[in-house]
């Protein structure tokens, strides 16, 4: 049955007496049946959000229901796509419009015509339950697609198909479901984008996701399945520090998620993750890579979608058992898109114009990460790694506090360390991960057993300069007692040898863990040797002499990453110097 | 055909309210006949079965409830292009207002524009020569991007934009496609007056489409002035296949305009009276530049905005610092010193550079001189911070040689005449003689066999600096 538009306020529409339609229900409305989704019913008045362009609808043209939520369609042919925020392939829409995605865009999710080799796993009288893998497809060079059975359905196998190239609409199996009813299984299922799908049961975080970065792997590590806000005003790196985590992280899957931000950085993901090549699997990064671009000039609804869409297809693949890291750029936009809706809605603003749902809407997104045992058996993770972008930079603004609220890893940037240049600009004095108790066995275990008493050093160091640091603005460097030069002129090493990160040097990019422990035990034993120095009375201007400070500093570009033998001969060169040191002055 | 309407419900501002309507659609232009002599414009911004709110572009003066035919045009605001643009003066709507008649051809685009597909884009890569160091070797401008002026009241950011628009018009091989849209958004006469006449004596008036809303003209036509420039300059660049420079001045006021039609509307205020929806619509125009894979032509944007109070974090700063690759940083302080152009290269950033500088486009040390100018310059803060606590004469030698490196900067490299125009080369070479006055220990930003390459002095001068240990 189809109901009237009867009113329109951007991408807001009513509907007069239509009392079958259902919260959360997706619609197709007027002539051009744009894609709307249910939000708010009232005996009089029923409230659809659209989430195209609306420019040009008119009163009176037709609402047609579909009787089923707001679905995105799940199956091979995701990786490597370009998705707008519903799930529109953005490669298609070109095809059919030309280099403008024009208002009304209709296209197919995924593509119907390819044929996938596809082994079948399952017989006829097999018992399969939720999640049971009963084929597996190809999907890219770099992963293996399972197609599962759809978590509300289990039953008997009746029909199997035999192995060989399918389209994703034929079908594989054919399953009696408890009531006896039959059900055709195809490589593809539908899941309600705002519905978590359901898993097991969850695991406490053991495992850090690696990035290769050395503030976030050494300082402020990130749990697999863990979650991350990334906040910072504009300019100081948030989307570089994403692009550089999406790019080496050690995740099965990247899902990133361009939510209300610029087209040329889509374009630049696109075009860089097709030519950079994974490390791990030596194939093109996009071939693990999933990218939803809706862009700050695209419908707002949609972005507001776009989340949900991304953190979908990340759960489908943790179905799988893959660890699947989401970045999300920006969290801010999507609030905004909030903040716009509900202003159409006309509902009662909290916080500065942000609806009061804010928060709940946050921590339902950020819950839905975390490393699970599926419904099958297998073990997979979502990490969500989301970008905030405060007003004016200001870190008490409401997004970001109430994500605070629900993450644990807090990667702060610095609007003083960006303009100096010192990238990645995370604050390592605001920035924490509560995550590092739970890793630290794995850091005992897989890095060595004092990385995480030469980590503490580190911090102390740090935290010890910006103290000395609040000394020197007031009275000058010079006076300060050779001890505290030193703690100094160690803090400079760190800053400049270890935390700061050249995303544009082939080695230092991405730095195993390997070496970034090597680096840090070495800056530990400089500061360790020239600690003694200094007790014995060598004043640090003599210490200064030396070019050992120097030579540290250009580890990170001069010894390979995987060249661990290097790391001996600086070994040697820090005792050369203290041997030196003591011969020219004791 | 179109019926026309006698009568309305209310007025309140700029909003009509019209019942009884047939057949209109959201977001259409309706024409009003006021007395049957007057004719305004105005657009339907709600609806709700057979009644419509319109806005009005122009002032509502004289309209009355039984004075004012509206008829629907069935379309959204629209404009009519063809190359012939070029050269002619428009208003804020898109109206020819320099007697030349209007302009003649079939094809009209929708104001609004349509969002470039991602997918469709080409990173931009191409790098326009400014002749302005602090722009040319700090803050890179590279064509397809979007690329602000934050300046302030009594700043010289027009200047700075004529001297881009000269300087950038007279390099590049195709000098011949290249054309420039500017828009002016509530600025005043002798601002205006001030870019026309640069462009004249630039000799690229006949490549120059005008877009004016001044200070004195509607508030609610100023909300639709960029949009309709935007949509001249894509069909310039995507449709006739130009290099196309859009100037905007000055967001501010749009900005400004957007709040008071939001609270005219009596819609719920975020910070600062500022409409929650204005971060979509900043993205809305600044998305709208852009080069496109496959097609020659490219759309770059150097929109201006006076910060209110110098305040980079007032909400018009910020949001568009969010939306646009980077930004230019006018600087009160510097502009005090007598310093042309006032660019503080601190929180100045320009995203793009990174990917249209080194070998190939500029030359190889360009990302390394730049990185080290931004980190000395950075320490030279420092320095200055700790002179002004404890004197300069206490300061260490190494502090006074920053505070001096720090002076030279900003005297030489900044520093240039309004007519100078400095080749790429010349502002690399000029970051180089800066650098030397620093110890070779202190550049830690510079790949060691850039420094190899670059740092000695030349020859006939003292051989081989300090530290030298390579």
């Amino acid at each position: 049955m189809t109901d009237k538009i009867y009113g329109i306020n951007g991408p807001i529409v009513t509907v007069k007496d239509a009392a079958n339609l259902r919260m959360g229900e997706m619609v197709y409305v007027g002539d051009a049946r744009l894609v709307g989704e249910v939000i708010r019913l009232s005996s009089r008045l029923t409230t659809i959000e659209v989430y195209e362009e609306t420019s040009g609808l008119k009163p009176g043209e037709p609402v047609e229901s579909t009787g089923a939520p707001l679905s995105i369609e799940l199956g091979p042919g995701i990786l490597s796509s370009i998705f707008d925020g519903i799930e529109r392939p953005l490669s298609e829409i070109e095809k059919s419009a030309g280099f403008y995605i024009p208002r009304i865009a209709v296209v197919k999710n995924l593509d119907e015509t390819v044929k996938r080799p596809a082994t079948v796993l399952v017989k006829k009288g097999d018992r399969v339950f939720p999640g049971t893998v009963i084929a597996e497809v190809p999907e890219t060079d770099a992963i293996v697609h399972k197609v599962m059975v759809p978590p509300d359905m289990e039953g008997v196998i009746t029909w199997a198909a035999p192995d060989g190239d399918y389209t994703i609409r034929e079908k594989l199996a054919v399953l009696q479901l408890p009531d006896g009813t039959e059900k055709d299984l195809t490589m593809v299922q539908r899941w309600p984008i705002r519905v978590p799908r359901p898993v097991n049961r969850r695991y406490p975080a053991a495992q850090p996701l690696l990035t290769g970065q050395r503030i976030f792997d050494t300082l402020f590590p990130i749990a697999k399945g863990g979650t991350a806000a990334i906040p910072g005003g504009f300019g100081t790196g948030k989307t570089m520090s994403q692009h550089q985590i999406a790019k080496w992280s050690d995740a099965d899957i990247i899902l990133y998620i361009g939510c209300g931000e610029r087209g040329n950085e889509m374009t630049d993901v696109l075009t860089e993750f097709a030519k950079l090549v994974d490390p791990r699997t030596e194939k093109p990064l996009l071939a693990r890579t999933v990218l939803i671009a809706n862009t700050s000039n695209m419908p707002v609804a949609a972005r507001e979608a776009s989340i949900y869409t991304g953190v979908t297809l990340a759960e489908y693949y943790r179905d799988m058992g893959y660890h699947v890291a989401i970045m999300a750029d920006s969290t801010s936009r999507w609030a905004e898109a909030l903040r716009e809706l509900s202003g159409r809605l006309e509902e009662m603003p909290a916080e500065e114009g942000f609806p009061a749902y804010l928060a709940s809407r946050l921590s339902a997104f950020y819950e839905r990460a975390g490393m699970v045992s599926n419904l099958n058996g297998t073990e997979g993770s979502v990490t969500i790694i989301g970008a905030v972008s405060p007003q004016g930079g200001d870190f008490s603004e409401p997004v970001t506090q109430n994500t605070k609220r629900f993450v644990r890893c807090f990667w702060g940037l610095d609007k003083a360390l960006a303009y100096a240049r010192h990238y990645p600009a995370v604050n390592w004095l605001t920035s924490y991960s509560e995550y590092m108790d739970d890793l630290a066995p794995w850091y005992q275990t897989n890095v060595g057993r004092d990385f995480l008493g030469n980590r503490a050093r580190m911090i102390a160091i740090l935290t010890q300069e910006a103290s000395l640091n609040e000394i020197v603005k007031l009275i000058g460097a010079d006076v300060l007692p050779d001890d505290q030069k030193l703690t100094l002129e160690i803090a400079r090493v760190i800053r400049l040898g270890f935390l700061q990160q050249n995303a544009f040097h082939p080695q230092d990019t991405c730095v195993p863990m390997a070496k970034q422990a090597a680096m840090l035990s070495l800056i530990c034993e400089l500061y360790d040797t020239c600690r003694s120095l200094i007790t014995m009375g060598m004043p640090m201007s003599v210490l200064k002499e030396s070019d050992i400070f120097e030579r540290i500093i250009a580890i990170k570009y001069d010894v390979d990453n995987d060249d661990t033998e290097a790391f001996a001969k600086y070994r040697a060169e820090i005792q050369a110097f203290y041997d030196d040191v003591l011969q020219r002055n004791g | 055909m179109a019926i026309d309407y006698l009568g309305l419900t209310s007025v309140s501002g700029s909003l009509l309210v019209l019942e009884g309507v047939e057949n209109a659609a959201y977001d259409e232009i309706v024409e009003l006949r006021v007395d049957g002599r007057e004719r305004k414009l105005g657009r339907i911004i709600e609806i709700y079965e057979d009644k419509a709110v319109i806005q009005v572009f122009e002032s509502p003066d004289n309209i009355s409830l039984n004075n004012t035919h509206v008829r629907l045009s069935g379309r959204p605001l629209s404009l009519a292009l063809s190359p012939d643009i070029l050269g002619r003066t428009f208003d804020g709507l898109g109206r020819p207002i320099d007697n030349l008649g209007p302009v003649v051809s079939n094809i009209r685009r929708d104001v609004n524009g349509l969002p470039l597909n991602p997918v469709s884009r080409e990173y931009p890569r191409n790098y326009i020569n400014t002749g302005i160091s602090a722009i040319d070797g700090l803050t890179t401008l590279i064509r397809g991007q979007k690329l602000p002026i934050f300046s302030g009241n009594g700043l010289p950011h027009d200047r700075l934009a004529a001297q881009i628009v000269r300087q950038a018009s007279i390099t590049g091989a195709d000098a011949d496609s290249f054309g420039i849209v500017f828009a002016a958004m509530g600025v005043k006469h002798d601002v205006a007056d001030y870019f026309m006449r640069t462009f004249e004596e630039s000799g690229v008036g006949d490549h120059v489409t005008t877009f004016l809303n001044l200070a004195n003209d509607p508030v609610v036509e100023r909300v639709v002035t960029p949009r309709v420039a935007l949509t001249a300059a894509e069909y310039l660049a995507f449709e006739c296949h130009m290099h196309i420079l859009v100037i905007l001045t000055d967001m501010t006021s749009f900005a400004e305009a957007l709040r008071e039609i939001s609270s005219a509307k009596g819609e719920i205020p975020s910070r600062k009276g500022y409409p929650g929806y204005l971060y979509s619509e900043l993205a809305s125009l600044y998305e709208r530049a852009g080069t496109v894979a496959g097609v020659e032509g490219s759309v770059t944007q150097i929109p201006i905005l006076t910060m209110p109070n110098d305040d980079i974090t007032h909400p018009i700063p910020d949001l568009t610092g969010y939306i646009t690759e980077g930004q230019i940083v006018l600087d009160r302080q510097l502009h005090g010193q007598g310093i042309y152009p006032p660019i503080n290269v601190l929180p100045s950033l320009s995203r793009l550079m990174k990917d249209g500088i080194g070998e190939g486009y500029t030359r190889a040390d360009h990302q390394d001189v730049a990185n080290q100018l931004f980190a000395s310059y950075a320490r030279v803060g420092d320095a200055r911070a700790l002179a002004s606590v404890i004197g300069e004469d206490e300061l260490s030698p190494i502090d006074q040689t920053y505070l001096a490196f720090g002076r030279a900067f900003e005297s030489t490299f900044v520093g240039q005449g309004a007519d100078e125009n400095r080749s790429i080369e010349e502002t690399l070479d000029l970051g180089w003689e800066l650098l030397r006055m620093l110890p070779r220990t202190e550049l830690d930003r510079v790949n060691t066999k850039v420094l190899d390459q670059y740092y000695p002095r030349e020859p006939e001068e003292e051989t081989a600096a300090e530290g030298e240990d390579a």
